[in-house]
């Protein structure tokens, strides 16, 4: 009678679980993204309005950028969306891709503690900053995990003439979330985007203390996966959902998505 | 302090509003781990048996690889699946990939080792202390298998929640092979990750104490039933 219990059941977690292993089957892409357009709840207002139109969900997989690269060369993915211009355009080059435009942008932007140590927030220039901190080798928390955010912090360090290293600069190899967390913890400067800064509930002693430069402008691009290379993809609906982020419609849903009142994202497409 | 009793009210109110998504999340979180125990189950316990009762060359770098395996970083099974499943892998073709099966495949790769291994040591016991009759019998090996596990099956029990206990807990498998898509792959761990990297720390604390309850609330059945069980056998 016991046995026939636990069998019973053992059979009925196999059906639930098998329940859970068939849902599979709606239209659908996969689009690799990064943790600054997930984080800030972009996704979350505009994907519904483009299901709504083309009944074509979009699963998200926000990881790094140089992460998101990765799974797209691994045929994982049917698009992505992220940020580092250069990257991207060696993606097409290299044949991964088939096409790149420009989606929108918003900037990154420098937060530290807010007795501000070095001093940037009188800086002149992104360069001027980060030459501040590294002068007073004040702690200095850098993403670490080659995503866009970590390649562009870097582009900005050579800009000012610095090899950053030492005591004071901490690569934390994680997302922008966490490092923010440790920042936070530790009173460090860090280089942020400003979607995810804004709609991070965890500043404790953080400000925004340098913001504006050229140098901080932070593009997301669209990219389309070379359909030869990686045939099992869906581009059909890939290109659906690449060719709505540079309409009218797409870029209209960027712009009204706002946190606290702020927009966040600023639509750029060409056309 | 005042996050403390913050993150308690959140865990409270998550579970008192019966939201749709945390449902969801939490219905998803079980299936994946149920499963993979369940998996891992009837290939370990077998296993795990057979080992104790069949010695063969080579059987002591088996046991030791089995117990080293307990300690495997659940990041290195992901990654293991993940390039597996991956569409450039050996297995692409099945678009598995960002799925509950593939995270169930990878906890399947988690809970095994620990399952195969304490069924092992449980039965060698058992094994040693009925050897003579279970041979006055004339019962073959492999017909010992199925009574000496019986024989140990509360004990099992535990075991089998061990495993649970590695699955429902692990985040790092299920974030790289799952890849946490909202509404598909995402599930309490991995809801927490999300929260902390947001900084909503009260949210992903209450996400926190919401798995740790329906832990302890299995457990507790399995205790329950086991004591009840106990109790009829006298």
């Amino acid at each position: 009678m016991y046995k026939a219990g636990v069998t019973l059941t053992a059979i009925g977690l196999m059906g639930l679980s098998m329940t859970a292993v068939s849902q599979d089957e709606e239209r659908h892409i996969t689009l690799a993204s990064t943790t600054s357009t997930e984080n800030s709840g972009l996704f979350d207002a505009i994907i519904p309005q483009f299901t709504e139109a083309t009944d074509i969900a979009v699963r998200v997989v926000a990881v790094g950028t140089g992460q998101a690269f990765e799974i797209a060369r691994r045929g994982d993915a049917d698009s992505l969306l992220v940020h580092d211009t250069a990257g991207e355009e060696r993606f097409v080059e290299e044949g991964y891709g088939t096409e790149r435009a420009d989606v929108m942008y918003n900037d990154f932007v420098l937060i530290g503690p807010g007795d501000d140590p070095a001093g940037i927030a009188d800086a002149e220039s992104a360069d001027e900053a980060f030459a501040a901190i590294a002068e007073a080798e004040a702690p200095f928390a850098s993403r670490g995990d080659d995503s866009g955010t970590n390649r562009a912090e870097l582009r900005l360090w050579e800009a000012a003439g610095v090899e950053p290293g030492g005591e004071w600069y901490r690569e934390l190899g994680s997302g922008m979330g966490p490092t923010l967390n440790t920042a936070a913890g530790m009173d460090a400067y860090v280089m942020a985007d400003r979607a995810t800064w804004v709609a991070f509930d965890n500043p404790q002693n953080l400000e925004l203390l340098f913001e504006g430069d050229e140098g901080l402008f932070n593009q997301y691009g669209s990219l389309l996966i070379d359909p030869e290379r990686h045939p099992h993809l869906k581009h059909d609906l890939a290109e659906q959902w690449h060719e709505w982020l540079l309409s009218d419609e797409g870029q209209q849903a960027i712009a009204d998505f706002e946190v606290n009142g702020e927009q966040l994202f600023f639509p750029n497409a060409a056309n | 302090m005042s996050q403390d009793a913050n993150a308690f009210q959140t865990a409270l109110a998550l579970i008192l509003s019966l939201d749709p998504d945390l449902l969801d999340i939490v219905r998803l979180s079980l299936q994946v781990s149920c499963s993979a125990v369940l998996l891992a189950a009837l290939i370990g316990l077998p296993l795990g048996a057979a080992l104790a009762l069949w010695h063969f060359p080579g059987h002591g770098i088996l046991v030791v690889a089995l117990n080293a395996l307990m300690g495997l970083p659940p990041v290195v099974a992901g990654l293991c699946v993940y390039l597996l499943l991956s569409r450039a892998g050996p297995l692409g073709e099945l678009g598995l990939l960002f799925t509950p099966t593939a995270m169930v495949v990878a906890q399947v790769i988690l809970v095994l080792p620990i399952i195969a291994a304490l069924t092992r040591q449980q039965v060698e016991e058992l094994h040693h202390e009925y050897r003579e009759q279970l041979q006055s019998l004339g019962l073959s090996r492999l017909r010992m298998i199925p009574t000496l596990l019986w024989d140990a099956r509360f004990g099992l029990v535990t075991v089998i929640l061990a495993g649970f206990g590695r699955a429902s807990a692990e985040v790092g498998a299920v974030m790289i092979v799952g890849g946490n898509i909202d509404g598909v792959t995402r599930v309490m761990t991995t809801a927490i990750v999300l929260e902390t990297s947001k900084g909503d720390l009260p949210l992903a604390l209450g996400l926190g104490i919401v798995l740790l309850g329906l832990v302890a609330l299995i457990n507790a059945g399995a205790y329950l039933v086991g004591e009840s069980a106990r109790r009829r056998l006298g």
